[in-house]
């Protein structure tokens, strides 16, 4: 039995930069080498792992463990940023594996058409990330300077707690009003916007309370102003932190649709 | 580890204008590589439904399953639509209403009593299913598909998803 299984990371259009055979200077999962596959019009960066650890059944165990699945997300994640540093790519899910490289070939004549679409639909796009957080404050405010000398301590306490309640009132609405702002602005100049779960749980990080986590597709050309305009919409915004990410490689964007969507639609999927 | 301390291998490709990611957070990077991305069926099948129970887990973190077990976060092993291990608890499900009605029966005999008691059980596991449950409003959609041999559930929600994977998948050839 082969002891190596071909892990495809990436679905591109050969170009001569990316032609059959093996990708210099971009190392993949399990350390390994990257090359290019192709099949007629498509090709795949395509990776040899070992069956030890991709398996179906040793995938089941590895999965679980957050440390490989970290280096193997990360390691898959630098290969599809290398590819789409020079051409447009369409990112497969994490551990899509085949016993060979004639597997690779068959699924990629298989889906032309389809990924034809899709790639057309992302050439010259790229994913940036924006989240929405709310500063809520969470201990009990310090105690105003002259709560301390103040005769009434059971006053000073509601009326801190009252302070505190308004706070964070406020610190919802007005992450609620940045989420309204981004969007609007965001949407006039993105193609296409998809929303992730907010984050939150051990690997969020940061601070305040992630209220929204949204990726938009954007005309490469335009990242600049993309980023400048989400960032002076919510400037004059307290309380509210807006973490925006990227360029990614349009992840959220490369997923599969029974139907070509309109062209210039903004709309969650 | 620590997620706030990317320790992972550097993939880093000195060309890329992309670089700026590569230090991102592993939730962003989770969130795409495991939940988004093509999902075309390799040969080597792992459940995608595996896939998006590891990242409701990694989401709610949970330090450990034994730990989500411990304080009671563990309804997706028994919700259908979220794990393929709730299938044997179907069974079981079945068993248990066999069982429950006998009891009844068995109970109406000498004294009529209603059922009461046991709809009362039933209801609260439900009801602690469902609030344990994140984000059901935003995660509307179901997990794409099952990509096991385990078609067979393959399921209501997903339905344009699951045809628009038959495009790409090759579903029979099974090679280990």
């Amino acid at each position: 039995m082969n002891e190596e299984l071909s892990y495809a990371y990436a679905v591109v259009r050969p170009t001569p930069d990316l032609a059959e055979g093996p990708v210099p200077g971009v190392t993949g999962v399990a350390s390994g080498a990257v090359r290019v596959v192709g099949a007629g019009a498509l090709a795949a960066a395509v990776g040899s792992v070992p069956r030890s650890d991709f398996s179906e059944a040793a995938l089941k165990v590895r999965l679980e463990d957050l440390d490989w699945l970290e280096r193997v997300a990360r390691a898959h994640h630098g290969v599809v940023e290398a590819l789409a540093a020079r051409t447009t790519v369409l990112p497969l899910r994490l551990a899509t594996v085949y016993v060979d490289d004639d597997r690779v070939r068959d699924v990629l004549r298989r889906g032309e058409e389809t990924f034809t679409r899709m790639l057309d639909r992302l050439t010259g796009h790229v994913e940036w990330g924006v989240k929405v957080y709310a500063e809520v404050p969470r201990a009990p405010a310090a105690p105003a300077a002259d709560d301390a000398g103040a005769s009434d301590p059971g006053r000073a306490y509601l009326r801190r707690r009252r302070q505190q309640r308004e706070e964070r009132g406020t610190a919802w609405s007005e992450a609620a009003e940045a989420v309204r702002r981004i969007e609007a602005e965001a949407g006039e100049i993105a193609v296409r916007l998809a929303r992730h779960r907010p984050q939150q749980g051990r690997l969020a990080v940061g601070t305040g309370e992630n209220v929204a986590n949204d990726a938009y597709l954007v005309p490469g050309e335009r990242s600049e102003e993309f980023r400048d305009r989400v960032r002076r919409s919510t400037r004059d915004l307290r309380g509210v932190r807006v973490e925006i990410t990227g360029p990614w490689a349009p992840y959220s964007f490369a997923v599969l649709t029974e139907e070509p969507e309109a062209p210039g639609e903004v709309g969650g999927p | 580890m620590a997620a706030s301390d990317p320790t992972g291998p550097s993939a880093a490709h000195p060309l890329s204008p992309y670089g700026q990611t590569q230090g991102a957070n592993l939730a962003d990077i989770l969130e795409r590589v495991l939940d988004k991305g093509i999902v075309i069926v390799g040969d080597i099948r792992i459940n995608l439904l595996d896939i998006e129970l590891l990242t409701i887990r990694l989401r709610l973190l949970v330090a450990s399953v034994d730990k989500a077990r411990e304080i009671g976060i563990d309804w997706w092993e028994h919700d259908p639509a979220l794990s393929s291990r709730a299938e044997p608890r179907q069974e079981l499900e079945e068993e248990n209403a066999r069982l429950r009605a006998e009891l009844e029966s068995l109970r109406a005999r000498p004294v009529a009593r209603s059922g009461s008691r046991s709809e009362l059980s039933e209801g609260s596991t439900n009801r602690r299913r469902r609030t344990t449950a994140p984000d059901d409003g935003r995660r509307a959609a179901a997990p794409e598909r099952k990509a096991g041999r385990r078609a067979a559930s393959e399921g209501k929600k997903s339905r344009s998803r699951v045809n628009a994977d038959r495009d790409v998948e090759d579903d029979d050839r099974d090679t280990d």
